[in-house]
């Protein structure tokens, strides 16, 4: 088990530099999810953290020591890859042994090691055949085995979820989340999906850009976004953004939109706001039907589109002149072209500066 | 049945006039190829007196095998008379030690171009490429001078290693192409796994690529083999490949030229690349195909 460090570090491919001064750190035995869209370097780091791509500036220290200049095999990572990469013209099990066997390691041990791999992945009846002989679900545990049986400290995962039919994915996520229970590894999972980011992290490492927009627990990140950016990209649908102006009311604050007025008094500021432009985030599950209670503000609009989602139905409807999504339990009886009428949790809100989007 | 057929099942298929004509020419083109190869095959089954007649496509009427021994063991290249039996072996023993070296420094070298980012690798493989345009002509007399200063003109060694020189460019060509098509994250994988250089090679790249080892085999066999102008200067009287010898038996000049002979030593000598094309032409297009994919 070993903790990651990624200090300052600079990387640059050819004359392009997908980031500067980057620091990043894992504790040892963390899960850390880095997700943003493509281009935004997640990859890259994963890369220059394998030690696959060289950094221009910085250090990466693993399990204490500095590897910056180390080959991969000698950083005590194991690494997953999107398109699985398995060795096509080996077997499975000579798949999960090939690093054993280059290591020299006692073939009593390879053979210890694998069987424990393939029995925690389920690939036992599977050692004899072919990567093309295998689904993809199964490919990609074999990619995880082969790590597995190298005993890493460190695993990173390169999206690879990526490849696999929704069901499959659902699957060996949860295969994931219950590998890192057993086994305790630090681990280092990149992707652009939300869902797994939020179901297997410990933390999330928002990235765009190549700069971290927030480094927080999977929780502080939906219910407390740093900024506009990781507000907008969490949560689907997305959050419902709301612009207007912060005026003083009373002892607390309201934001005067185009459609009316939504009181703040009951959001909590991380500091004393000064006013002025803004932008308040609802998300679509903090938005709820019926005549508002007196210390809410509500609005009314006509339902133009409908997405049942089983469990929970989806409601389009409009606010201010933008459209706005509500999340309803599956079993509502609003149908298109109601009209409704709703209203703003604003505890639960997020407000933003609307010049430099940071959370107010 | 009324006309109008009802469409149903596999479309019914017509030969047309069109069609017709393409056949007609590919077979007009086939026996442009085909015709000399007969006429080499049926003369060198003739006796002297049946080719004097001149009847050229004929089918031989008094078959003899007595030409293809003589070209095998006793034909005159100028003073000595063993026909090409000599020069066989001599090709034999220069094309293999050439064809397993230039592949293997071939595939090397692409492997290094393709997946290490040598520093300058992109100049070197242009002036390596630029090599293979120049005609061999202008490196022979420089070449000669370079190996007679070293000792290696006039012999097995030399030959071989002109050989190699000269295949480089066209065998790291061919695996560079090959290789930048393979899916990097393999190389990754196995660097991760703790695999080195030569390891991720053995283990890894070499396993995937046999098409390409294969069109390389074909390559170089057929380029070595039917190499004249390389095996006459460097190889030495000793080493003369079968290329030259065959030349010395059909012009020489003494007394009737010996068609049936020069035909059935000719037909030797072709032998070996005609039956490697013979039971590798499917894997060959298959393996230029999959080098043209990506380049």
């Amino acid at each position: 088990m070993s903790a990651v460090s990624v200090r300052d570090v600079g990387v640059r491919i050819g004359a392009v530099s997908i980031f500067e001064n980057f620091s990043l750190e894992i504790k040892e035995g963390e899960f850390v999810v880095l997700l943003g869209p493509s281009g935004c370097g997640k990859s890259t780091l994963l890369n220059a953290i394998a030690g696959l791509l060289d950094v221009a500036e910085g250090q990466i220290w693993i399990g204490g020591k500095n590897v910056t200049w180390a080959e991969p095999r000698d950083r005590g990572v194991g690494m997953v890859f999107q398109s699985y990469s398995l060795y096509p013209r080996m077997s499975v099990e000579e798949n999960l042994s090939f690093g054993l066997r280059i290591a020299k390691t006692p073939k009593a041990e390879i053979a210890a090691r694998v069987a424990k791999a393939a029995r925690m992945l389920q690939l036992e009846p599977l050692l004899r055949r072919k990567p093309a002989e295998l689904s993809g679900g199964q490919r990609q545990r074999v990619a995880i085995g082969r790590a597995l049986v190298r005993n890493c400290p460190v695993f990173l995962f390169d999206e690879p979820l990526s490849n696999l039919d929704a069901q499959l994915r659902n699957e060996l996520r949860v295969e994931i989340k219950k590998l890192h229970q057993e086994l305790g590894n630090t681990m280092i999972y990149v992707t652009h999906d939300q869902v797994e980011a939020l179901t297997l992290a410990d933390r999330i490492a928002v990235m765009k850009g190549g700069v971290v927009q927030q480094y927080a627990s999977p929780y502080d990140i939906h219910r407390h976004p740093a900024n506009l950016f990781v507000a907008g990209f969490i949560g689907s649908p997305a959050m419902n953004m709301i612009e207007g102006s912060l005026v003083p009311n009373g002892p607390g604050w309201r934001l005067d939109h185009a459609g009316g007025s939504i009181d703040m008094s009951r959001y909590a500021f991380a500091a004393p706001p000064a006013g002025g432009p803004a932008i308040v985030g609802v998300r679509p599950e903090n938005i709820a039907i019926g005549v508002a209670p007196a210390e809410r503000s509500g609005a009314q609009g006509r339902v133009t589109i409908v997405e049942p989602m089983g469990g929970e139905t989806i409601l389009w409807t409009s606010f201010a002149g933008k459209p706005m999504t509500i999340r309803v339990d599956g079993e509502s009886p609003v149908r298109l072209g109601d009209e409704i009428s709703f209203h703003f949790d604003v505890a639960r809100a997020s407000a933003f500066d609307a010049q430099t989007g940071r959370r107010l | 049945m009324s006309a109008v057929a009802v469409p149903q099942g596999p479309r019914p298929r017509s030969l047309s006039i069109g069609r017709l004509s393409v056949y007609g020419f590919l077979i007009v083109v086939a026996l442009c190829f085909l015709v000399p190869l007969w006429v080499m095959i049926a003369t060198s089954f003739k006796t002297m007196d049946e080719i004097r007649l001149g009847h050229v496509l004929a089918w031989p009427a008094s078959f003899t095998i007595e030409p293809w021994l003589k070209a095998w063991s006793s034909a005159c290249t100028g003073l000595a008379c063993d026909g090409v039996k000599i020069g066989f072996w001599n090709s034999v023993r220069i094309l293999i030690p050439s064809v397993i070296a230039s592949i293997a420094i071939g595939s090397l070298t692409g492997y290094a171009m393709t997946f290490y980012r040598v520093r300058g690798a992109r100049t070197l493989f242009v002036i390596l490429l630029l090599g293979a345009f120049i005609p061999y002509q202008v490196f022979l007399y420089p070449l000669v001078r370079m190996f007679s200063s070293i000792g290696l003109y006039d012999s097995l060694t030399g030959i071989v290693v002109v050989h190699v020189v000269f295949g480089l460019p066209l065998m790291t060509l061919l695996f560079r192409n090959y290789y930048g098509a393979l899916p990097i994250e393999l190389f990754n994988a196995a660097r991760v796994d703790g695999a080195g250089f030569l390891a991720i090679l053995r283990h890894v790249i070499l396993p995937m690529s046999s098409p390409i080892l294969i069109v390389a085999t074909i390559l170089q066999v057929t380029g070595i083999w039917n190499d004249f102008i390389l095996g006459l200067t460097f190889a030495g009287r000793s080493n003369r490949p079968m290329t030259v010898l065959l030349n010395n038996i059909v012009n020489s000049t003494q007394g009737e030229a010996a068609y049936n002979v020069d035909m059935a030593a000719t037909i030797i000598t072709a032998l070996v690349p005609l039956a490697v094309y013979f039971f590798s032409g499917r894997w060959f297009v298959r393996g230029i195909a999959a080098g043209a994919v990506k380049g």
